[in-house]
């Protein structure tokens, strides 16, 4: 509880020591302090890892890199919603409630407390080849000509960090399910979007006509609102599963 | 023929360009990062990155005054060679990465948008967004990811460099790094090594930097013998939000975009700022600096602000802060407008501090940004073009042979101070140069690489750090290594930033020398085998302490202000006369003790490391092309200054000297 004569949050941090081990909850009070933002909660906590009973605990251990929510290193769940731990403020999750409660995503699976393995994402962009297959990396002059919409389309789609929240938000992304999620499908349409990669889009059309694809989508959009990035990956969806038709429909007439 | 192989520590953009290259010369990389790649630094970078393009050329911008800014910015510390191969190969490098579909903003012809930045007057900055560093990041990663699917690169991210492996011989024959799951510790044997592991704001404790920039890796190469260069030079940026756990980027594209700086004229003005009327305003950048207005180069908008605001006019009651203004009021720009080039820094400070920046100005104040300073690293000059031999094996070597270093943690390309949207670049064009210049290193690697290790080598290195790391993680001790933390970047900032004194300096050698000794007591509040990160953050402790010290006492020596190393005890006064005769007078004057200067400290800091505190020692800067002239950014009497020193040295390739300063003084007629 947030006492205000008393200045302190109480925070409740979900904890597991192994991969694989029991979860378990601790609770922290943390001196309240202007402008604090949920990293600078668990690192008063690292600073002194002591619960409420007072019993000495290791610090709770978490991803982060940049705090400026542009790595997409710390996603968690705070106060039951994924996002970043940078850029949730403190002041605004006690506007809410009077308890900082946070979770690991639950969609990976724990390294320890609040880390994750995200590395499925990792794998999705080499399942969707999510680059441009340029000839050399020598000197051999300027890149194609691209309208200004479209280099904004692509800005959009490529500020994607990885982070994780849509596939924790998507109710097909689960533990029977084997959907790649939005992101890399988000990512794949980046790059058919460009001139050069629109040349080879059909593999990564294919990959997601695969078990596992876009058809798997069930249209809930959970994704988009829970991007920190506002990455538009309806949008995206709605491209790639359009695309992914027209190329199916010129793979049989091809035949 | 068996694969060569190298090790590459650090995945941001030098990490990454130099495994791209690599990788397309078919030579192997394991890439060893403490964080998923993608995730690195580099996509903190905002505002863009420079070259000469077809917009300025068509002014008469060049390569050759792209690199005169680099090296006018830098205060001319910087080495020529090197930079003059930087700016002729930055329009080709921006080239390659609009090929590799970096979303660039556009022209309406589809051209590659510009804007200008710091310490120029041209618009020489491509850009997308204002997330450049991410966009670029990312496009190198998906290109590492293309080799990764190819087997050519092995990723090993959540591995921590513990230190290179070096043979009887002195060289480097691999490194020794640690799973940070699961801490096993191994050795990676390779022919050659490239470190490319950043900058080391943390140890300034809060900064502008990523929680992984310690300078952990870098401390522990010049704990093994490499030589560090020039590390009292830390960049300053003038404009970051203040936070709690760290201090935010505001791009200078901000200013770029023409964000304008100012403060109430009136000290103490209470005022919302939307209610102070123009001319209560003091655009104090605008009024001093009528030629680069709000950008001038960093250090001196930093020092600036930083001055204004001890002398009472910040604008925050608790804190030092200046207004950095983007409403349409000040810039007369319209809000859609600012917010397709700047969204993502719009972003940052709407949801950091809750204020809309378009709605009213922005609080902003100066916070450490980068290290100019690094790993001492070689090049080769080209005597024909006056840049590089690209193809040398000496080119991004440390002093240790097959390590090598590029990007930020490297020295090699800002000098004094580093011109802003300069960082995307010389990371890059570092990176891609350190993997040519390891083409024909791998070839014949010392000792014969990685196939022909010394026996045991690697087995000695690796229990030597489990050894290491038992002995941390049983330590007993009363020291918290977190507060020990904060405690050293209360006691940098305060000391070693923005103003340096002798006195201050030598104080803080000695509460270094307390915090090292009380460094030695801390103990783990994790004592596990599993995912220890304040085993890790413990570790890195130790490296900031030992960097600090090399970075305050190279300050403590370097008795001048350059560019971001500012000793006001040392400054050469500006001339005060309006009598045109005493005014030239002064201005001799002020040349002499310039050249006298340069003289003394025109040269690049080397510290090694011994067991008794770093041993210092000077080496001369290659100004080869364009002779050392005084920077005069806003200096009163600026132009008489430049006229003098023109005067004395007359042939371009003949700096002023001391026969130049005589025979000036016998034109001028005037003899002090």
């Amino acid at each position: 509880m947030n006492d205000q004569a008393q200045r302190t949050i109480s925070v409740r941090v979900r904890r597991q020591d192994r991969r694989g081990s029991a979860g378990y909850w601790q609770t922290f009070r943390i001196a309240h302090q202007p402008n604090m933002n949920v990293i600078s909660l668990l690192q008063e906590i690292a600073a002194r890892p002591v619960t409420v009973e007072g019993r000495h605990t290791a610090p709770v251990v978490y991803d982060s890199n940049c705090l400026e929510n542009v790595c997409g290193s710390c996603s968690m769940v705070i106060n039951g919603r994924a996002r970043q731990a940078c850029n949730t403020l403190v002041d605004a999750l006690l506007a809410e409630r009077p308890q900082v409660e946070i979770a690991p995503l639950s969609k990976f699976p724990v390294v320890r407390d609040l880390f994750v393995d995200r590395s499925r994402m990792f794998d999705a962009l080499k399942k969707v080849r999510a680059w441009i297959p340029v000839d050399t990396y020598g000197p051999i002059g300027e890149g194609p000509v691209v309208a200004p919409e479209d280099a904004a389309t692509r800005y959009d789609l490529s500020r994607c960090m990885t982070c994780g929240c849509c596939l924790e938000v998507c109710p097909q992304v689960n533990h029977r399910s084997e959907f790649i999620g939005p992101q890399a499908i988000g990512q794949a349409a980046l790059f058919n979007l460009h001139p050069t990669g629109a040349m080879n889009s059909g593999p990564r059309l294919e990959a997601l006509m695969e078990p596992g694809g876009i058809s798997d989508c069930g249209n809930a959009q959970n994704c988009v609102k829970a991007c920190p990035k506002q990455v538009p990956l309806t949008w995206a969806i709605g491209k790639v599963g359009r695309d992914t038709t027209l190329h199916a429909i010129r793979r049989w007439l091809m035949k | 023929m068996m694969r060569r192989r190298v090790v590459v520590v650090g995945g941001g953009l030098a990490g990454l360009a130099a495994t791209m290259k690599l990788a397309e010369d078919d030579i192997g990389v394991d890439l060893v990062s403490m964080v998923p790649v993608k995730r690195s630094h580099s996509v903190c970078a905002q505002g863009g990155i420079n070259c000469c393009n077809k917009f300025t050329r068509a002014q008469g911008d060049s390569e050759w005054n792209h690199f005169d800014d680099t090296a006018y910015g830098g205060e001319f510390l910087n080495n020529q060679p090197p930079i003059k191969e930087m700016a002729d190969w930055a329009p080709k490098i921006v080239d390659l990465l609009d090929r590799l579909g970096v979303p660039f903003n556009r022209s309406e012809e589809g051209n590659l948008a510009v804007r200008r930045f710091g310490g120029t007057l041209y618009k020489r900055t491509v850009y997308a967004g204002a997330s450049t560093g991410q966009q670029l990041l990312y496009a190198l990663d998906e290109q590492v990811r293309r080799f990764e699917v190819d087997g050519v690169v092995r990723k090993f991210e959540f591995w921590e460099f513990l230190g290179p492996l070096i043979d009887g011989q002195g060289a480097c024959r691999g490194v020794v790094a640690q799973d940070m799951f699961s801490l096993e510790i191994r050795a990676f044997p390779a022919d050659a090594v490239v470190m490319a592991t950043g900058g080391c704001g943390l140890v300034f404790g809060k900064s502008t930097m990523s929680m992984v920039c310690t300078g952990g890796a870098n401390a522990r190469c010049y704990r093994a013998g490499a030589h560090y260069a020039n590390g009292e030079f830390v960049q300053v940026h003038p404009t970051a939000i203040p936070g709690a756990d760290k201090l935010r980027l505001i791009s200078e594209a901000a200013r770029g975009e023409a964000g304008r700086v100012w403060v109430p004229r009136r000290q103490g003005d209470a005022r919302h700022p939307n209610d102070v009327p123009e001319a209560e305003r003091w655009y104090f950048l605008e009024e001093k600096y009528p030629k680069y207005g709000n950008l001038v180069p960093r250090d001196i908008a930093t020092r600036e602000i930083f001055a204004l605001c001890k002398n009472g006019y910040s604008v925050d009651p608790h804190n030092y802060a200046v207004y950095l203004d983007l409403t349409e009021r000040a810039t007369g720009i319209k809000r859609e407008v600012l917010h397709k080039k700047l969204g993502n820094i719009l972003e940052i400070y709407e949801q950091f501090v809750g204020t809309d920046p378009l709605g009213e100005p922005m609080k902003i104040f100066p916070a450490v940004h980068y290290s100019m300073g690094g790993l001492w690293v070689d090049y080769e000059k080209n005597h024909h073009t006056g840049g590089l031999n690209w193809d040398s094996p000496r080119n991004q070597q440390t002093n240790v042979p097959g390590l090598f270093a590029a990007g930020e943690c490297d020295y090699q390309y800002h000098g004094a101070n580093r011109l802003g949207a300069n960082a995307l670049l010389s990371c890059i064009f570092s990176g891609l140069l350190v993997g040519r210049a390891l083409r024909a290193f791998v070839q014949n690697p010392p000792g014969g690489g990685a196939a022909a290790l010394p026996a045991g080598l690697a087995e000695r290195e690796t229990a030597r750090h489990k050894a290491a790391m038992d002995a941390l993680l049983k330590r007993d001790g009363t020291e918290n290594p977190y507060l020990l933390h904060r405690e050293l970047g209360r006691l940098m900032t305060a000391n070693v930033t923005v103003v340096r004194d002798n006195r201050d300096l030598r104080a803080t050698l000695e509460r270094l020398e307390e915090l090292r000794e009380r460094g030695q007591r801390a103990a783990l509040s994790d004592r596990g085998d599993w995912t220890n990160q304040n085993l890790s953050f413990t570790r890195a402790l130790g490296d900031m302490i030992l960097l600090a010290r090399v970075i305050t006492e190279g300050a403590l020596r370097r008795d001048e202000c350059r560019g971001a190393h500012y000793k006001p005890e040392f400054e050469i006064p500006a001339p005060t006369a309006d009598d045109p005769a005493e005014l030239q007078r002064q201005a001799l004057e002020w040349c002499r003790r310039y050249q006298r200067q340069n003289d003394e400290w025109l040269k690049t800091t080397l510290a090694r490391w011994t067991p008794a505190g770093p041993e210092f020692s000077y080496e001369p800067v290659e100004c080869h092309l364009i002779p050392p002239r005084p920077r005069t950014y806003g200096v009163r009497g600026a132009e008489v200054i430049e006229q003098v020193w023109r005067a004395m040295s007359p042939a371009r390739g003949n700096p002023g000297g001391a026969a130049g300063a005589e025979a000036a003084g016998a034109a001028i007629g005037g003899r002090a």
